[in-house]
């Protein structure tokens, strides 16, 4: 009894029991969701493919934009509303800059390590606006990114000339899709490097202690001689980081870009990942790994409804009848409904022994 | 907790709020041609976002390289997504002593009194790419394409592989535009009618690339068989394709999957030429020379008729189109 109040008492549990019921729901809809197939794809090159496959593959972006999301929401006790936009952005000035003035170049006009590290640049800029805005102005965070949400896809259709470049050069899908000869997505080995970057950051700066203590009390933060200001101005910038990484794979996937359909919606995505990994939308303490797990939940979800056949204009419905339980089972007065409905039972047991 | 939770609806109530709202509210004005020389024809165009899709960005330009100073116009130009910043446009244009009014407009209501104050104050209406709910005798002409249309040219083409048996899955745009309602109801016709055709699944991927991968993979996962993709854009043929080359399913002339897009951007013609793809119906932008040639016989003091001007629009069949298509009808 002791241990299992325990276990539930855990922020990561809310994630681990969403997986766990939705794993168990497919297993005994239909055990086949589980089958991987090992297989060659129509270039030759061993590929894996199963339903768990695609969610590790697209949930991937998701929960490289969870970590940004679940610093910025901790330290700001606020979300990031711009995302889908800032991936826009950073997409179109990365396929700008492969692609010169020509939109359907045969070559590359530049390494593509190059054009990532601009896009990283102006991701951060664009993150960086909004982290002033926030910081510095005190602007609630989601009026503040209010801005760029409307005004973003319109920036990277601008910085394209309104042309829809293409790219023709095979090696530029490697980061949305496979490494010849690797079997396994690699949006999922670029997910895994953020995450170990971002523990890492974690672990050895105060970054982690910092946001949390701006996010739990500004003023005292400050009267311990931190700078509120710069850190969440700090974890927008990061935000934006993250943001640029998504654009990269986002884009490598078709070797094109739409501005109007890019990552649409995916602020709200990385918003619910946060709020499924139980951390407080208020700011404060914040557990990085449960975001990242609800950001593979909310695609674990998305790929059983297309399995069960679920019309796609009904998915966020169903997304936001996993909210209203979160919420619900998150308020105070649940928890203590269900707290006294334990003890209850507990003494009914007891009595019966 | 209360904080947390008030958060959140009003993040649902921001998310509700903004997509009533239309997702790119930006407007902006300008590209004058400058001198009001007396031959030049003053023209005010009024169009919609063009990062709206391939479609749009092509219309634009088409547009803007017809309406200039050696084709003896003035030409402004106006854009948005949104119904009132386009009718605040319009008042401004006919302020401004425009000739001729050119509207492609983002809704089809709302249209009455602008266009009343244009004909009296003598502006002549010409109507592109979208149908409006006014009387016709507000306009002098509308140009528009028959989306119906498009769809039943797809489906007859598909009718004519004479498959013996027809498994489609049919990815749908997005639901309610007339895009989509056009190219979806010839197909559910077709399906109805008769007994060998099959919807594997029908589902809106929203005009993207990405959730049309995500949705075929599915199929794909599940192990039903099906040979004919009909997409209802190009971009989300190509996310199909991709689900397709990853799992090592032929598709394209003569191969076990039929792929189908609209749109006839260049690259998905060069698909055709590649025979990876079996059809692309076009969806005809060029719309510029048609009202280049109602304005000079306006000019002229004659009257249009019929009214209604459908584009032409063709459909094209992977065993014959050539470079030359692509170079000519490729947006």
């Amino acid at each position: 009894m002791q241990m299992l109040k325990k276990i539930t008492k855990q922020q990561i549990f809310i994630p681990v029991a969403a997986l766990l019921i939705l794993a168990v729901f497919n297993l005994i809809a239909d055990p086949s969701f589980y089958k991987i197939t090992f297989g060659y794809n129509s270039a030759g090159n061993p590929v894996m493919t199963g339903n768990l496959i695609t969610i590790l593959d697209s949930g991937s972006e998701l929960a490289i934009l969870a970590i940004g999301m679940t610093l910025v929401t901790a330290a700001c006790g606020g979300q990031d509303i711009s995302v889908g936009a800032a991936v826009a952005i950073s997409g179109s000035m990365l396929l700008r800059v492969l692609c010169g003035s020509n939109t359907r170049p045969e070559t590359l006009q530049a390494p593509i390590i190059v054009a990532f590290l601009v896009s990283c640049v102006v991701a951060m800029f664009f993150g960086a606006f909004n982290g002033v805005l926030v910081a510095y102005f005190k602007i609630q965070p989601m009026v503040a990114t209010l801005i760029l949400f409307t005004a973003g896809r319109s920036i990277a259709a601008w910085i394209n000339n309104n042309e829809l470049p293409v790219i023709s050069e095979p090696s530029f899908g490697y980061y949305g899709g496979y490494i010849p000869g690797i079997p396994i997505p690699t949006p999922f080995f670029i997910a895994v490097i953020c995450i170990i970057v971002a523990v890492l950051l974690l672990k050895f700066t105060n970054l982690g202690l910092y946001t949390q203590a701006v996010g739990i009390n500004e003023s005292s933060s400050r009267l311990n001689g931190l700078n509120p200001a710069f850190i969440k101005f700090l974890t927008f910038v990061l935000l934006g980081l993250c943001v640029a990484v998504v654009g990269l794979i986002k884009v490598s996937r078709f070797s094109t870009i739409n501005y109007s359909v890019i990552a649409k919606d995916i602020e709200m995505d990385a918003i619910l990942a946060v709020a499924l990994g139980g951390n407080a939308l208020s700011g404060g303490k914040f557990n990085l790994a449960a975001s990242i797990l609800g950001a593979y939940v909310i695609q674990f979800l998305t790929t059983t409804l297309y399995k069960v056949k679920v019309q796609s204009d009904a998915l966020p419905a169903y997304k936001a009848v996993v909210v209203i339980l979160l919420v619900v089972m998150s308020a105070p007065i649940v928890r203590q409904w269900l707290a006294g409905l334990g003890k209850k039972l507990k003494k009914q047991v007891k009595e019966a022994v | 907790m209360k904080k947390k939770v008030l958060g959140l609806l009003l993040t649902v109530a921001m998310v509700a709020g903004m997509t009533a709202c239309g997702s790119e509210p930006a407007a902006s004005t300008g590209g004058d041609a400058g001198n009001q020389g007396g031959e030049l024809i003053k023209v005010g165009i009024i169009n919609n976002d063009s990062n709206e899709s391939g479609y749009r960005t092509a219309n634009n330009k088409d547009l803007q390289n017809m309406f200039t100073e050696e084709n003896g116009y003035a030409a402004s130009f106006a854009y948005s997504n949104m119904n009132d910043e386009q009718i605040n446009a319009a008042q401004k244009f006919i302020q401004d002593g425009v000739e001729y009014l050119l509207l492609s407009a983002a809704d089809t209501a709302g249209w009455d009194t602008v266009l009343k104050d244009a004909q009296t104050e003598g502006v002549k209406v010409i109507l592109f790419d979208r149908v409006i709910d006014a009387d016709s005798s507000l306009y002098e002409a509308s140009i528009v394409s028959d989306m119906d249309k498009e769809g039943e040219t797809a489906v007859t083409w598909l009718t004519n592989q004479n498959l013996s048996e027809y498994n489609i899955i049919h990815l749908q745009g997005v639901i309610g535009n007339a895009a989509q309602k056009g190219r979806s109801g010839a197909l559910n016709a077709a399906v109805e009618a008769n007994d060998n055709w099959n919807l594997v699944t029908q589902q809106t991927a929203n005009w993207s690339a990405e959730e049309a991968q995500q949705i075929v993979q599915s199929i794909i996962d599940s192990g039903e068989s099906f040979n004919v993709i009909y997409a209802e854009n190009d971009d989300m043929a190509k996310g199909a394709v991709a689900a397709l080359d990853k799992a090592n399913i032929s598709h394209g002339v003569g191969k076990d999957v039929i792929i189908m897009g609209f749109d006839c951007n260049t690259w998905a013609l060069q698909e055709l030429l590649n025979k990876n793809w079996n059809y692309d119906g076009q969806c005809n932008p060029y719309q510029a020379s048609k009202i280049h040639e109602i304005i000079q016989k306006l000019e002229k003091g004659e009257t249009i008729s019929p009214k209604v001007i459908i584009m032409e629009e063709k459909g094209f069949d992977a065993n014959e189109i050539t470079q030359d298509d692509i170079d000519k009808y490729g947006i």
